[in-house]
């Protein structure tokens, strides 16, 4: 017997991901200018979910405020931007800004738990949201413009924005993906499965939730960037809206808790039922909480943890499981 | 003198907070769950009486003693259907589960009402009209009193309920360790069913408080919701007449702080809700290391 990671499927898949990647960008030569708007709203969903995973999944941290980050993320822009700096740059500054912010916040917000985290993050948005509507140069609370984008023509517009989330996604993805294989992964998967069992065992708990607090600060910092280039006018009242934590909790939900690819489907998920149902209302939000609700009742792994666990599937491990003498496998 | 007057206008609005939190109370306090539903679940009360008033043409009053044994046994139903299958699933199931069915009930109530904001103000009579003007600028309108008055009548009659009668002893026994009082021969799950119909229906109780003395609409209830989490936690979470001192607080805290700016008030309630959360948990201290 012997301990492995890969398969020959998982192999094969993560070289798979990567060309996908390599495909994608390719994509601004391809298509027209909607089609890779749209595209670029499914790539912000992956790494709000993966975010939201890597805080619930992981660090057990369930926050309905992640659109503090989100919101920080678009003002950011708008202000560095204001401030005459080139927009692409400007984005760059404001996830760091969202990263940088998350710190200080991590120092009280990782003391509560449960529904007092959930609730205390909440609070922190509904705060940023006040902030940013007392102030006039960020347009109070009719929402800005991000008019520096002018300077570029559409397509190149357009194109770049999506390269840029591209690039967010692939190294969000990528650093926690190496994150989660390296040994503070062990402990952080060790915190997923009993968190008390972790720390008794010498895990510094709240060492390793901060740093997926802080990654998570940056990546939806960075997804509130995106958006904000995305579609060039934010508001507060929907930037920082709670309704990101409700995507955020149905993608992942539904894709799989604490399985790492099962945000990424959920994202998918949640995108195409975005485009089917484009006129949105409300009949399509009550079957998200509803559909939300019942996975966190009646199939908490969701549909990924669910083909993991029957089929003995892995795709992009970052776990170990057990190789048998005569080569059957079993999920360790 | 508009300082103090600020202050007692605090205290009013604070008892609507301590009314609206009482439910959200009980339920932590029974179950150490926090139903992220609870404030939409107030304004759906808002909505029952509102349909009662408008098919019946009573006064608001009435319709919301008729509404209330509907909300009992929605919140019992709601306990053995949901949230008994999500306290047994591990202590982030009940949030996500109870988050989900906040935002199923407020597009329901986009479906079946329009957003429009709505208010029970003009069906409940003179009440919400009538107002007294004392010595030194004070003023205390009719239906702040009244308000106080039903928080602190509410919060007495549950603290009797629990000391004195039998499902309250229950209820005590069930909060303090479930797996004895089942032992004891208390059947729990019937425990915690009456517990969240209790809660539902004082939840429907401040669902009425908003509706009569400012307005309401499908989406109200999220902000319902942090308020009341924030007058729970501000008195100290489990402690019932804590609430009642939590909701003054920040009811308080919001008048004082609309003094500064009208746009200052929400923002003063969760600056104090924030700081008792970096005193109680010491938070304070890692901020201070940091800083140095």
């Amino acid at each position: 017997m012997k301990v492995a990671r890969w398969t020959r499927t998982s192999k094969l898949f993560t070289g798979g991901t990567a060309g996908v990647a390599v495909a994608l960008a390719c994509i601004p030569l391809v298509f027209e200018s909607d089609v890779v708007q749209k595209l670029t709203t499914l790539l912000i969903l992956v790494l709000l979910a993966a975010m939201w995973n890597a805080l619930a999944g992981y660090g057990g941290l369930l926050s309905v405020g992640q659109q503090a980050f989100i919101g920080i993320g678009a003002y950011g822009t708008v202000f560095f931007a204001d401030q005459g700096v080139t927009p692409y740059v400007a984005m760059i500054l404001a996830t760091l800004l969202a990263g940088a912010i998350s710190l200080p916040i991590s120092l009280f917000a990782l003391r509560l738990r449960a529904a007092q985290f959930a609730i205390g993050m909440w609070v922190i948005a509904e705060v940023m949201s006040i902030i940013v509507r007392l102030d006039q140069n960020l347009g109070a609370g009719t929402g800005i413009s991000l008019i520096q984008m002018n300077q570029y023509e559409p397509n190149f517009r357009q194109a770049y924005t999506f390269w840029l989330a591209l690039a967010f996604t692939a190294i969000f993805l990528v650093a926690l993906f190496l994150l989660l294989r390296s040994p503070l992964g062990t402990s952080l998967q060790a915190i997923r499965d009993d968190e008390d069992a972790a720390r008794s065992l010498g895990v510094r708990v709240a060492a390793r939730k901060r740093l997926l607090f802080v990654l998570a600060g940056f990546g939806c910092g960075a997804a509130g960037v995106l958006i904000v280039a995305n579609t060039l006018f934010i508001e507060p009242g929907s930037v920082f809206s709670v309704q990101w934590s409700a995507y955020m909790i149905f993608m992942v939900l539904v894709g799989g808790l604490g399985t790492f690819e099962g945000p990424i489907i959920g994202a998918i998920l949640l995108f195409a039922i975005q485009t089917t149902f484009t006129q949105g209302g409300p009949w399509y939000l009550v079957g998200l909480g509803a559909t939300a609700a019942l996975f966190a009742l009646a199939l908490p792994r969701g549909l990924w943890g669910t083909v993991e666990e029957r089929l003995g599937l892995r795709l992009l491990p970052v776990g170990y499981r057990v190789v048998g003498a005569k080569g059957e496998e079993r999920a360790a | 003198m508009t300082l103090l007057n600020a202050a007692l206008q605090g205290v009013f609005l604070g008892a609507f907070y301590a009314v609206l939190a009482c439910g959200l109370s009980i339920m932590f306090g029974v179950m150490r769950i926090i139903n992220l539903a609870h404030g939409d679940i107030a304004v759906l009360g808002a909505y029952v009486v509102f349909v009662i008033v408008e098919h019946a043409g009573v006064s608001a009053f009435i319709a919301f003693a008729a509404a209330l044994p509907v909300m009992v046994v929605l919140g019992y139903v709601l306990q053995i259907t949901l949230l008994e299958r999500s306290l047994k699933a591990g202590i982030l199931t009940p949030l996500l589960a109870t988050f989900g069915l906040s935002i199923v009930i407020q597009n329901l109530l986009q479906l079946a009402f329009s957003p429009d904001v709505q208010s029970l103000g003009g069906s409940a009579g003179a009440l919400t009209t009538s107002s007294w003007q004392l010595a030194g600028g004070l003023s205390v309108s009719a239906l702040g009193l009244v308000v106080l008055v039903v928080a602190v009548l509410v919060f007495g009659a549950l603290q009797l309920f629990l000391a004195r009668t039998r499902i309250g002893w229950m209820m005590r026994a069930t909060a303090e360790d479930a797996d004895a009082a089942e032992l004891v021969g208390i059947n729990s799950r019937s425990v915690y069913a009456w517990a969240t119909a209790m809660a539902v229906a004082i939840a429907a109780l401040g669902g009425f408080f908003l509706a009569i003395r400012s307005v309401f609409d499908p989406v109200s209830g999220p902000t319902q919701l942090i308020f009341a989490f924030e007058a729970v936690v501000i008195g100290g979470m489990g402690s019932l007449w804590g609430t009642l001192l939590g909701g003054i607080a920040l009811g308080v805290a919001q008048t004082l702080g609309a003094q500064v700016h009208p746009q200052f008030a929400v923002m003063a309630g969760h600056l104090l809700f924030l700081i008792v959360l970096i005193v109680r948990f010491g938070g304070g201290r890692a901020v201070l290391r940091a800083a140095r």
